[in-house]
């Protein structure tokens, strides 16, 4: 503990970030081998839903702008993806109405390359929507970028020889990335990342990715802009190309969420893009804090397992000795509700804008022993008035 | 085409313009006082036609008193909506509104969904509605002509409101300045509470009239309608009431006429609304009827 | 940063190990102390009402037969209700519920062929099998040796109107499709190529329309078609819209036969589009009025006693068949095992079901009759009867 007080204070933090790294990774290997197959995908869900909304908490917390088209960039990340990486038999399968476009249906690749491009397309997307729409602001943005995001899932659903329209995509293949795979052959198969680890890995990157850009210049004009963006402006902070940036890079992580979601599942269709996708994000960021990457990070987990465990109220229950017939539908009134009361009397989140820091979190055992002081001695200035008495 | 043809389309468009219009009042009234994109008047569009259904197919009321019946209550409904989501947050950020809209707009579907069920639900055929006509080559259900009436009359009504009378006369001035308007002494919140009932009121009658054109009710009924008639009230020139009316015309004429001329394109057909928004914004983000706003520094 | 990015190559080679663990153990010889049939069903979102009619016909099943004997032992069923909410990602989340955490032996579901291909992989995975009700969508079976189902595929389907509209001397025929909606497409599409084999003609089809889910004006497309010179109309949609249309339809003065699919008979497609649907004709999968086998009569008393007097719709029907062909494979299995299970679910012959006989074939879809029915004073009746080809 004193080694640690007496070092470098950016170097402590680096080796303990390292080493918090180090126990989520075994957390996680532990999770894997112990856990069954519906928690770990009940976990790898939690995963993709935190990229997904550090993604938008960037644009919605950190710019003040507000975007409602995740899901639209996630759906270019997924089908990208699942159009690169399954196999041309496979492909044929799918597209049993009408064929494939030729050139798309030859096309092959690993995922790790399929989801960079998925993640780069949603990207380049994001900022031919960005160029004109992000010169809008408040309400305006809101419903142009749903808009927008309306209009790719309609394209996709039409677009029938490349995306094989409303029938959507099966039997994508798992994820699986081999570490050595550009190596010579020799290397292959040594190291073999599988869905999970795939999903963690971009996690751990992501959260790094925005710490460190919120952390440095960039995020200090975000903050700038969305506290008052004509003082910004003043200060010498070009705004649009801030808002552009921003609003490109949330792009490109809900491409990369996408393209990870479309693997979980297996199967994609435009209709698992509507507007309730982006929905299920707000909700994530609403109850995390809009403004702290902690806060995504803490209710992407929790509102996923939330969902889950509240799966008991569709289903039928016992009170006392009476059955209550279960009404489907309860879970999401529910939901709905948990979400009103949390905007209306705590809209900013269970975290707000604070973040987690290490200077916080060591001085815990401090904070508590103080905390006990200060009680004790207030409990014995209750005492002593009682003696009074 | 033939003429009879594009007659026939002119008349479709009229109807459907007809009502995307009466339903992007009571967006854009709610916008010009609050600055807020009330997401939940889809769903109260959505309860209004519930409402009605209720009144006439479960309790056999005759429709003169089920209608009115329907829209008072889908009016207190709008009110209450303003009460629990919007009024606790007069002060919050704007995305906290936004928020709330949004959630309120979700538990509303939800609670439909539990309530009313999932399965589709007839709304009452009422006959001298329902009926034929036939005017040379095109063929119109009568409600095709009562829908264009009722909102021209709605509308009447709603202009003598605002231009002519005392709370009318208040709302433009909430309209236009919040602030100015509550130290001049006037009740703001009497003033936003008689605007959601009235456009809870424009939402009622339009869903009516949808209803009898469209007799179908599902819980999910005003979210697609919702979207198209925000883009119609932004359009339009967002906080202009007539600029509401010529922007539902026109996207309800835009989505007919486009389908009539490049029948290819009608897997499009819900796309249109919002490529004209992006249009709309880009040219003239105002509105067509738009004044253009000084950004207050 | 060097800490960093060496913490992630640690990550990843702790990863590694993550690749392959985590099976479960399968189920061991001895009998369970009750089975769970697990019913996998969109009951709320877009397609409840599909949902529900479905249950409908499982739980009276479920009441009807509430055990089942193995060994000369009887052993209670219990059902296990699954909402997959019209959705993709929470169907793949309700089946991975139902086979891990309810421990559900064998599953019957859904309505709506995409959530019945989310679920696939994951009833394969876990070795459980499935049996579908009405999702008619060939993909949902091909490759997928765990999912079987009791209704016929869209290939049939189509090609059975496209033979009723040849026979009926329908020359040119307008299409109108739920562009959104795979089972819509898939089926006007198969229409369309057997209607064009059999007239010889390749514009036999003067038009092609689309629509999106949830649409609700069709006035456009029908006055294109009213001046298409078509002589019918294909309209294979979902019963919501399906009866919207046919009312606009009929208020534009078009008088045109409507031609479709399974998905129409729903007590509500009559209610909301009244006497502008008489006259309809579409395949189905069974008829009440011509019962199909002898449990066909007992099905319709046993519904009749519990929902009153209103018709069953076909997939009530369905929904029935399949709980009951759950049971009887176990009982001829002899086991709750979920392998056995699937090999004898694969040997189906000749099972008698409410909606006619059922036979499986290799890739487990139903080869069964399909019925022609038609909407005569606001009730479906039977018209005729197809063998399957």
């Amino acid at each position: 503990m004193n080694a640690l007080r007496t070092m470098n204070h950016d170097r402590r933090n680096q080796i303990l970030t390292a080493l918090a790294i180090v126990l989520v990774a075994v957390l996680l290997v532990i999770a894997n081998m112990t856990l069954s197959k519906y928690h770990l995908r009940l976990l790898n869900l939690g995963g993709i839903y935190v990229i997904l909304s550090l993604s938008m908490i960037l644009i919605n917390g950190f710019v003040g702008l507000f975007s409602l088209g995740h899901a639209g960039f996630m759906a270019i990340g997924a089908y990208t993806c699942a159009l690169l990486t399954m196999e041309p038999a496979e492909k044929a399968v799918n597209f049993y109405l009408k064929p494939i476009v030729p050139w798309l249906g030859e096309m092959h690749m690993g995922f790790l390359p399929a989801m960079l491009i998925g993640g780069i397309l949603a990207a380049i997307i994001g900022f031919l929507i960005g160029w004109p729409v992000l010169r809008l602001n408040d309400d305006y943005l809101a419903i142009a970028t749903l808009g927008f995001a309306e209009i790719i899932r309609i394209v996709l659903t039409n677009l029938q020889t490349i995306t094989n329209g409303s029938l959507g995509l099966k039997g994508l293949p798992k994820m699986e990335i081999d570490v050595f795979g550009l190596l010579p052959e020799s290397m292959h198969g040594i190291l073999v990342l599988n869905l999970s680890a795939c999903i963690w890995i971009a996690v751990i990157i992501t959260i790094l990715f925005f710490v460190r850009l919120i952390r440095g210049s960039y995020g200090k004009a975000f903050k700038a802009i969305r506290e008052d963006e004509i003082a910004a402006e003043a200060m010498g902070i070009d705004v649009f190309h801030h808002k552009l940036l921003a609003f490109v890079i949330a792009s490109f992580f809900a491409g990369i969420g996408g393209a990870l979601l479309g693997n979980i599942m297996q199967t994609i269709d435009p209709l698992m893009f509507r507007f309730l996708m982006t929905y299920n994000v707000v909700l994530i960021v609403v109850i995390g804090g809009i403004g702290s990457l902690t806060g995504g990070v803490l209710a992407a987990i929790i509102v996923t397992i939330f969902m889950e465990l509240l799966r008991f109220l569709d289903a039928s229950w016992m009170l006392g000795p009476v059955q209550v017939p279960g009404t489907a539908g309860v879970r999401m009134v529910v939901f709905s509700i948990i979400l009103m009361v949390m905007v209306i009397f705590k809209p900013q989140g269970i975290m707000g804008r604070r973040e987690f820091s290490w200077d916080w979190f060591l001085s815990i055992p401090t904070q508590i022993k103080e905390f006990s002081l200060n009680r004790s001695k207030k409990e014995a200035s209750a005492d002593s008035k009682k003696g009074c008495e | 085409m033939t003429l009879s043809a594009f007659m026939q389309n002119v008349a479709n468009a009229v109807s459907l313009g007809s009502l995307y219009a009466l339903l992007a009042i009571g967006y854009t009234m709610v916008y010009g006082i609050l600055r807020l994109i009330n997401f939940a008047h889809g769903e109260i569009f959505m309860l209004g036609a519930y409402f009605a259904f209720y009144a006439v197919s479960v309790f056999l009321l005759p429709w003169y008193i089920a209608f009115p019946m329907a829209i008072l209550i889908t009016a207190i409904f709008g009110v209450l909506l303003e009460r629990v989501a919007y009024k606790p947050l007069r002060n919050a950020p704007r995305i906290a509104i936004m928020m709330s809209a949004i959630g309120a707009s979700y538990l509303i579907q939800n609670v439909g969904i539990l309530v009313f069920g999932g399965v589709p639900v007839s709304f009452p055929n009422i006959p001298i509605f329902s009926q034929v006509c036939k005017v040379g080559g095109i063929s119109i259900a009568r409600v095709s002509f009562v829908i264009p009436v009722v909102t021209l009359i709605a509308l009447a009504v709603l202009f003598y409101i605002i231009n002519k009378t005392k709370v009318g006369t208040a709302m433009r001035a909430v309209s236009k300045d919040y602030e100015a308007a509550r130290l001049m002494g006037i009740d703001v919140n009497t003033i936003i509470t008689f605007t959601f009932g009235i456009g809870s009121v424009m939402a009622a009658i339009g869903a009516i009239l949808w209803g009898m054109k469209y007799p179908s009710l599902i819980p999910t009924l005003g979210l697609m309608p919702g979207l198209k008639c925000f883009i119609a009230a932004v359009v339009g020139g967002i906080g202009d009431v007539r600029g509401a009316v010529i922007g539902g015309f026109i996207i309800g004429i835009l989505e007919i006429m486009i389908v009539a001329f490049f029948p290819d394109l009608s897997g499009y057909r819900d796309a249109f609304a919002f490529v004209l928004l992006i249009v709309i914004l880009l040219v003239k983000p105002t509105g067509l009827m738009g004044k253009s706003a000084i950004e207050k520094v | 940063m060097k800490k960093i990015s060496l913490m992630l190559v640690l990550v990843m080679i702790l990863s590694a190990f993550m690749a392959g663990c985590g099976d479960s153990g399968a189920d061991s010889g001895a009998l369970p102390e009750k089975i769970i049939v697990g019913v996998f069903e969109p009951l709320t979102g877009a397609n409840a009402g599909g949902g529900e009619l479905e249950l409908q016909g499982i739980e009276l099943a479920h009441e009807m037969f509430p055990t089942v004997t193995i060994d000369g032992t009887e052993i209670p069923v219990e059902l296990a209700i699954a909402d997959n909410k019209s959705d993709k990602t929470e169907a793949s989340n309700a089946a991975r519920n139902l086979v891990d955490s309810k421990g559900a032996h064998i599953v019957v579901g859904s309505w709506g062929s995409g959530f019945s291909m989310a679920a696939g992989p994951i009833f394969e995975d876990s070795e459980v099998p499935a049996i579908g009700t009405s999702c008619t969508n060939p993909l949902v079976t091909k490759g997928m040796p765990y999912y079987f189902r009791v209704c016929f595929i869209d290939p049939f389907q189509g090609t059975v109107m496209a033979k009723y509209a040849f026979d009926e001397g329908f020359k040119k025929i307008a299409v109108v499709q739920e562009v959104s909606n795979d089972y819509a497409v898939s089926l006007a599409a198969f229409f369309k190529d057997a209607f064009t084999e059999l007239t010889g003609d390749d514009n036999c089809i003067v038009s092609t329309l689309n629509y999106n889910t949830n649409d609700q004006d069709f006035s456009a497309q029908l006055t294109d078609i009213k001046n298409s010179g078509a002589e019918a109309i294909f309209a294979p949609g979902n019963f919501t819209e399906t009866a919207l249309l046919m009312k606009q339809a009929r208020e534009l003065g078009i008088d045109l036969q409507f031609l479709g699919g399974d998905t129409w008979e729903t007590p509500p497609l009559l209610e909301i589009a009244g006497d502008a649907a008489e006259g309809a004709v579409y395949s189905s999968f069974y008829d009440p009025a011509a019962p199909l086998t002898e449990m066909t009569a007992t099905f319709l008393d046993a519904y009749a006693a519990k929902y009153g007097d209103e018709q069953p719709a076909g997939v009530t029907a369905c929904g029935f068949d399949a709980y009951l062909l759950a049971l009887d494979a176990i009982q001829r299995a002899g086991s709750a095992d979920g392998p056995a299970i699937r090999d004898t679910l694969a040997e189906t012959k000749d099972f008698e079901g409410a909606a006619g006989f059922v036979t499986l074939d290799e890739n487990g879809d139903a080869i069964k009759p399909a019925v022609i029915k038609t909407v005569k004073d606001g009730q479906f009746v039977y018209k005729s009867f197809v063998e399957p080809f």
